[in-house]
């Protein structure tokens, strides 16, 4: 199995965002930086699989150089090699990252040979598109099923499973060379290894270049939503609050008197 | 004249929620522009849930009649809708910000060569179009230009306000059902669904709790919820996590709550050891109230709470649980302050 997988380098914001005085931006000054949790089951999956099949996993990224810390995260749980299209540090919006996606993973499979199965995350953790992937998908003519939460890689078919809407379980299966967008659940990914960290720091990343094009939407400009306000009411310290917290569920009626 | 498609979801005959959402800001549009919202439904039920739309403002609903796409096949579903784009002409074509609406919407997009906006919450119409829309699962806003012919958009979940009384058909402005049938690919059916488990029965399900009991990394371990549980069973309620507690396997991630988990909506959410990352909570804000229980008092999640106990959970959970025992069982207070003693509140867990 031949696997590629895409991952967003994203800040990783703690109990509030900053944005930055241009309201262009998350001032990330004082964050680090992750990709979506959605994508670490995506790494792992891809993992998991060349294990038990053998074959060769790729991780690729769109994004400014310091991206590379992504890579070598990938890397460090068992992604074999990496790929970085460097951007000058401008959002490229989903439709031009899809076509810098494709066009790389045409000229990867043009000398590497073919991907058997392109994964994705169900949607990045900051922009929220919900469409690399598919865009990914329908540019190459290849079957796509998108949050998935689990998956079988059977002799040249796929079966996935996930969420049906209003509850339990829908199930696809689908030919390889095939695309999956994940979600998180999909696997408990691992954490990387000192080795593994050490292996990561020593391997080359291709690097491409791709133009920058914009079709939409294009961002104006950041803005925090309002905030609701609510004044927390402290009902005590310690155990001894809690007579003052059954009086609470009482008065609201989640406990009966 | 400005037309506006909606991609309708239906079960057993009628509408889903966001798909009326969506109804609602196409129909905010047109009344700005002039115009008529027409739907677009596919599969079984379709026809019956067309005609219930007369009341949400829709003159025609475009009904699929192919058995081939009776089973979700967003790929072929898309291919219903853009050739539907292509005979009707709309301004916009609008979709709920559910699963498939995101999904059906952005091979929409892919196939036609357009842009797509995802979970939009706003819209103004002008040369070019003007919209907001959701980043980080709705943490922050976007304000963005969107310039296209025909303009696809995802609507964000339950911001937009649904007038429930205009559900149900009685009384309903008549609705022209237009059977209707596209061509129809084989390689757009290859992504199709081919089996269904129905979901499991029984348990309080943390999506529809009343009542739901979270914990976060001060719970310190899997047993360490031995205590929630306790509290949710005695509340009839559900207990959640952060992810913190599913990444350490602590609980399955079925039992997440936030930004890449569930979103709760329950009557109360308590709060233990959970310090209220913006990723968690866009999971729980829907919560009527808050309450936290958190040994920190300058913890993000005093910004969020409506009520909240400053203390080690591993003393304040029990003490809760032992408190509504000896309510029910009607005995007098026990002194608290011998407990205060033996275990120092700001405890770090073992
Ligand atoms: C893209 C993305 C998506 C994410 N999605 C989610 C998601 O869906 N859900 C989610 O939850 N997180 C999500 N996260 C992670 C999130 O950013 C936080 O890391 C996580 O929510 C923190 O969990 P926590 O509050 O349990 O842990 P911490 O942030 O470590 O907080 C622990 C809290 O417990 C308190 N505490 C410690 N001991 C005790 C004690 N004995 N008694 C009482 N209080 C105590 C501390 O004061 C602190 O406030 C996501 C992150 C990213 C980047
Ligand atoms: N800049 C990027 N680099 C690599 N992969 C990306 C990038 N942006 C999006 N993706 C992939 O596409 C998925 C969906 O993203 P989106 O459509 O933007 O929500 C993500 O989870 C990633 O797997």
């Amino acid at each position: 199995m031949e696997i590629l997988v895409c991952v967003k380098r994203v800040p990783a914001t703690g109990g509030r965002i900053v944005l930055t005085p241009d309201g262009q931006e998350i001032d990330t000054r004082y964050l680090g930086f992750t990709v979506s949790p959605h994508e670490e089951c995506a790494v792992e999956e891809a993992v998991r699989i060349v294990e038990a099949q053998g074959g060769s996993s790729a991780v690729l990224t769109l994004g400014p150089v310091a991206t590379e810390e992504q890579l070598r995260d990938a890397m460090a749980v068992g992604i074999d090699r990496a790929i970085l299209l460097e951007t000058d540090g401008r959002e490229f919006d989903p439709v031009a990252t899809a076509a810098a996606i494709v066009e790389t993973i045409r000229a990867q499979e043009a000398t590497h040979g073919p991907f058997d199965l392109l994964l994705f995350g169900n949607e990045a953790a900051d922009t929220g598109d919900f469409q690399v992937g598919i865009r990914v998908a329908v540019a190459l003519d290849r079957p796509i099923v998108t949050g998935i939460k689990s998956l079988t890689v059977l002799d040249g078919t796929i079966v996935a499973r996930r969420e049906a809407p209003g509850g339990g379980w829908e199930t696809y299966e689908l030919p390889l060379p095939a695309v999956v967008s994940v979600k998180e659940g999909l696997n408990l990914p691992r954490y990387p290894s000192v080795p593994g960290r050490l292996r990561a720091k020593r391997k080359e990343i291709e690097r491409f270049a791709p133009a920058w094009s914009q079709a939409g939407p294009l961002k104006l400009g950041l803005r925090l939503p309002e905030e609701q306000g609510a004044q927390v009411e402290i009902l005590g310290r310690g155990p001894n609050a809690a007579p003052a917290v059954v009086d609470l569920l009482v008065r609201i009626g989640v406990l009966a008197s | 004249m400005s037309r506006i498609l909606v991609f309708v979801e239906h079960t057993a005959g009628e509408a889903e929620r966001l798909s009326l959402e969506a109804l609602v800001l196409a129909g905010s549009l047109t009344a700005a522009t002039g115009g008529a919202v027409e739907a677009i439904l596919v599969g079984p039920g379709a026809a019956e849930a067309g005609i219930g739309l007369g009341v949400h403002g829709v003159r025609t609903a475009h009904v699929v009649a192919d058995d081939r796409l009776g089973s979700y096949a967003p790929a072929a579903w898309a291919a219903a809708i853009a050739e539907l784009i292509e005979a009707r002409s709309p301004v916009a074509v609008i979709a709920g910000g559910s699963d498939r609406g995101n999904e059906v919407l952005a091979h929409v997009a892919a196939r036609t060569g357009r842009p797509m906006a995802a979970n939009v919450v706003d819209v103004s119409v002008g040369d070019p179009w003007r919209l907001t829309r959701q980043r980080w699962a709705g943490s922050l806003l976007e304000d963005a230009q969107f310039d296209a012919d025909v303009h696809l958009l995802t609507v964000a979940p339950h911001v937009i306000p649904v007038d429930e009384s205009a559900v149900g058909p009685v009384g309903a402005p008549a609705i022209a059902i237009s059977p209707y049938a596209p061509t129809v690919r084989d390689r757009d059916l290859v992504g199709r669904v081919t089996g269904r488990e129905a979901p499991d029965v029984g348990a309080i399900s943390l999506a529809e709790a009343k009542v739901v009991v979270g914990g976060g990394r001060g719970v310190g371990s899997a047993e360490a919820f031995a205590t929630l549980e306790e509290l949710a069973g005695l509340l009839g309620g559900a207990v959640g996590g952060s992810r913190v507690v599913t990444s350490a396997g602590w609980r399955p991630h079925s039992d997440q709550i936030g930004q890449t988990g569930l979103r709760i909506a329950p009557d109360l959410y308590v709060a233990c050891g959970i310090s209220g990352a913006i990723q968690h909570i866009v999971g729980c804000k829907a919560a009527k109230r808050i309450l936290a229980i958190n040994t920190d008092p300058d913890s993000p999640i005093m910004g969020v709470a409506d009520y909240a106990v400053i203390g080690d959970l591993h003393q304040v959970v029990p003490a809760i649980t032992a408190e509504i025992r000896r309510r029910a069982a009607g005995r007098p207070p026990r002194p608290t302050m011998e407990v205060t003693r033996s275990t120092p509140p700001g405890r770090e867990p073992g």
